[in-house]
């Protein structure tokens, strides 16, 4: 027995499964996965990727080569992947490929908290979704046989809570890994729309074998008493726990566990005659409610969030699930009136303080500047005492967003961006400024690592300057500064001529992100 | 027998910490564990819990449920409070009395421990003096950790002390000693 993170659990569920590679990018709450790998299976390739997409591609091309690869993202980081995702299950796959895409219900640390069930069923692949950390890790050599056998990749979901909790797994013996061995078929690969027509059908006609697959799942399963049930729960994911802990049995609630997609019909049909309504319980959208309603018709009784006896949003808990089961709540004191919510801030010492101070400084002095801010730890920017950022929405949007803004007429269009975010999505859109001459500064606030998700290396360390460059900024308008306070005047001088100027200029605060430092200063003492 | 346990503290405060520990002692006594923890954002001088579950049978939910938490442990009085809802009637709370201002407006010190001590089953020290009078500075979440030892019931001081010498045994004996040390103060307070 091994004491693991859910993360931890399924990165070591595909270390033994017997992949060759993991490829991904930081993203909470999947990061620790490849983390993982990393520290503990040197045999599997793991360097961080530039973003999503090259770290979906480079999985596909893993797999045509016959070797089981792991890809894994947080929820957005789904849309970066997606031309490459959903064409995969048109391709179609070699070696083993799983996908792993973690979900953060209740945005604990998201812009949305969009399911990615939706893209396993948009891409009409299977989609596994484990209850458990145990079950995460007994999972993944499932889900690669699986993906073998059907010669699809295999999307798994899961959710923060799952990922972010510790459990007891017990572990098996590893399989070794999968020999050398191209794909020589290059119709399945070469996606002319003469292939791509065949390929697809060939997808259409693999569905009723999917719908089979779920049908005789060990992961689906029904926890049914014989009799008849007045209630039935299909509990989805994670949410079969919450029902677990609030007791069905003794309720005289009848439940289905669904683990494994597409839902299995005849099982769901089967369970539903056996009981007078259903609840639908799964963390996230509705994707299994909107199912399950076209399933079974208008007339039979289907509860859950799009009726409101769960929440519309927000994660599932065993407080609100136990409600929808109409359990007794305990008694409970009434929350403490001294208490005031206590936001995360910059941390002390750290270079973007000293950026929004300058930015803050200057933009003063112009009533119609806009900071168009991204996704990093520099998003805190927008919290007091900073308050200096009028946007965030999609990594690298900084750039573009300014661009926009300033082909409409906003003068002085300022972009913030991480050195991580401009090498996951920054680049494509500063080539686009430049190709437009648009009147943007873009401040590249460069801490030599991906901070918010922990520190792991940052994609373009040591090559700005060269990239914006190559990408064609004005060498005279490429400037690199030390965020100090002791600099304030310089950085502030150096803002003021780059926003006079007419056209795309870049300003890089380079200084190291205190938490790596200190780190590096703590490993060098031991 | 099952507790259900929340930590609960500000980024960088050593929760995590002690959910290892207490985790490490777990394991070794052979109970069930669920330890869902907060990672990312939050961590950057932001509010941080963890709910902690430990059972002599299998445990379904990472999440503790309003109202059912046995135990409450907080390296803060106004973190402490905040999951008020969660603990049970019976439950108690093991706090340190220092407050983290991080925030323009943290409540009145006075008020503050005022709500916190009229509650009926409440223990709180000032952790980070304890610590200090004692030259054990960097100890203060183990004498925070020995005074919840009181009432863990599922697991011994002794299996704590035991799980201490393990999970800082890389980082010298001295560091050891001074984390027992802590402990005890924690425990004979």
């Amino acid at each position: 027995m091994k004491l693991l993170l859910g993360d931890e659990a399924i990165a070591l569920g595909a270390v033994h499964a017997g992949i060759s590679g993991v490829y991904a990018y930081p993203g909470t709450p999947s990061t620790e996965i490849t983390e993982y790998i990393q520290a503990h299976a040197p045999e599997v390739r793991s360097r961080w990727c530039t973003n999503e997409k090259t770290a979906m591609e480079a999985a596909l091309g893993m797999s045509y080569a016959g070797k089981r690869s792991l890809v894994c993202m947080k929820h957005v980081g789904m849309n970066v992947a997606a031309d490459a995702f959903v064409n995969s299950a048109i391709t179609g796959v070699n070696g083993g490929l799983v996908v792993l895409a973690a979900d953060d219900p209740s945005m604990h640390s998201s812009q949305n908290e969009q399911d990615s069930r939706f893209y396993g069923k948009f891409a009409m692949i299977p989609i596994m979704e484990p209850s458990s950390q145990q079950e995460a890790y007994d999972m993944m050599p499932y889900a690669y046989a699986l993906s073998e056998e059907l010669k699809l990749p295999v999307l798994m979901r899961v959710v923060t809570r799952l990922a972010h909790s510790r459990a007891e797994i017990a572990v098996r013996e590893p399989l070794t890994q999968n020999a050398l061995n191209p794909d020589n078929e290059r119709t399945h690969w070469v996606l002319l729309p003469g292939n791509a027509r065949r390929q697809y059908a060939s997808l259409v006609e693999k569905q009723a074998q999917l719908v089979e697959k779920a049908e005789s799942s060990p992961y689906n399963k029904s926890v049914l008493r014989s009799e008849r049930a007045k209630l039935g729960i299909i509990a989805c994911g994670i949410a079969y726990n919450y029902v677990m802990e609030n007791d069905p049995e003794a309720q005289g609630i009848a439940v289905l566990k669904v683990s494994q997609y597409p839902l299995p019909e005849q099982a769901i049909k089967e369970f539903a005659t056996r009981c007078e309504a259903l609840l639908i319980a799964e963390d996230g959208q509705p994707v299994v409610e909107e199912q399950v309603g076209a399933l079974l018709g208008a007339g039979y009784p289907i509860k859950g969030r799009l009726t409101g006896d769960l929440p519309r949003m927000g994660e599932l808990t065993p407080d609100n699930v136990g409600a929808a089961m109409g359990v007794p709540t305990a008694p409970t004191f009434v929350a403490a009136q001294h208490v005031m919510p206590r936001p995360p801030a910059l941390c002390q010492g750290c270079g973007h303080r000293d950026v929004y101070d300058a930015l803050n400084k200057v933009a003063a002095e112009y009533p119609d500047a806009r900071i168009f801010g991204d996704i990093g730890c520099y998003t805190l920017g927008a919290l007091p005492p900073f308050r200096a950022i009028d946007s965030c929405v999609d990594m690298g949007a900084s750039i573009t967003m300014a661009k926009g803004a300033a082909d409409a007429g906003v003068y002085p269009a300022i972009a913030v961006i991480g050195d991580s975010t401009f090498t996951h999505s920054g680049m494509t859109g500063l080539l686009d400024a430049i190709n437009d001459n648009s009147n943007i500064t873009v401040v590249i606030s460069d801490n030599l690592t991906t901070a918010m998700t922990g520190g792991q290396d940052s994609a373009g360390t040591n090559k700005f300057e060269a990239i914006c460059l190559g990408l064609g900024v004005e060498p005279e308008h490429v400037r690199v500064v030390v965020p100090l306070p002791k600099n304030m005047e310089e950085i502030t001088r150096i803002i003021r001529e780059e926003i006079a100027y007419q056209g795309v200029s870049v300003i890089i605060p380079r200084r190291e992100c205190m938490q790596t430092l200190k780190r590096k200063l703590r490993n060098n003492k031991k | 027998m099952k507790k259900d346990i929340i930590l609960a503290g500000v980024g960088g405060q050593g929760i995590l910490t002690i959910a290892t520990i207490i985790g490490d002692a777990a394991t070794a006594a052979g109970l069930h564990l669920k330890q869902a923890e907060v990672h990312g954002m939050s961590q950057r001088g932001g509010d941080v819990q963890s709910n902690l579950r430990l059972s002599t049978e299998p445990i379904y939910s990472d999440l503790i449920r309003q109202g059912a938490a046995d135990l409450i442990i907080s390296m803060e009085p106004m973190e402490a409070l905040r999951y008020l809802p969660y603990l049970s009637q019976e439950g108690w709370i093991v706090s340190s009395s220092h407050p983290f201002k991080n925030i323009p407006n943290y409540p009145e010190e006075e008020a503050l421990m005022g709500e916190l001590n009229a509650l009926p089953h409440v223990a709180a020290l000032p952790i980070e003096e304890v610590a200090k009078e004692h030259s054990l500075p960097k100890s203060a979440n183990m004498v925070l950790l020995g005074m919840a030892a009181r009432y863990m019931e599922i697991l011994t001081p002794e299996q704590l002390r035991e799980s201490i010498a393990r999970v800082f045994a890389a980082k010298g004996e001295k560091i050891v000693e001074d984390n027992l040390k802590a402990f005890d103060l924690g425990l004979n307070k």
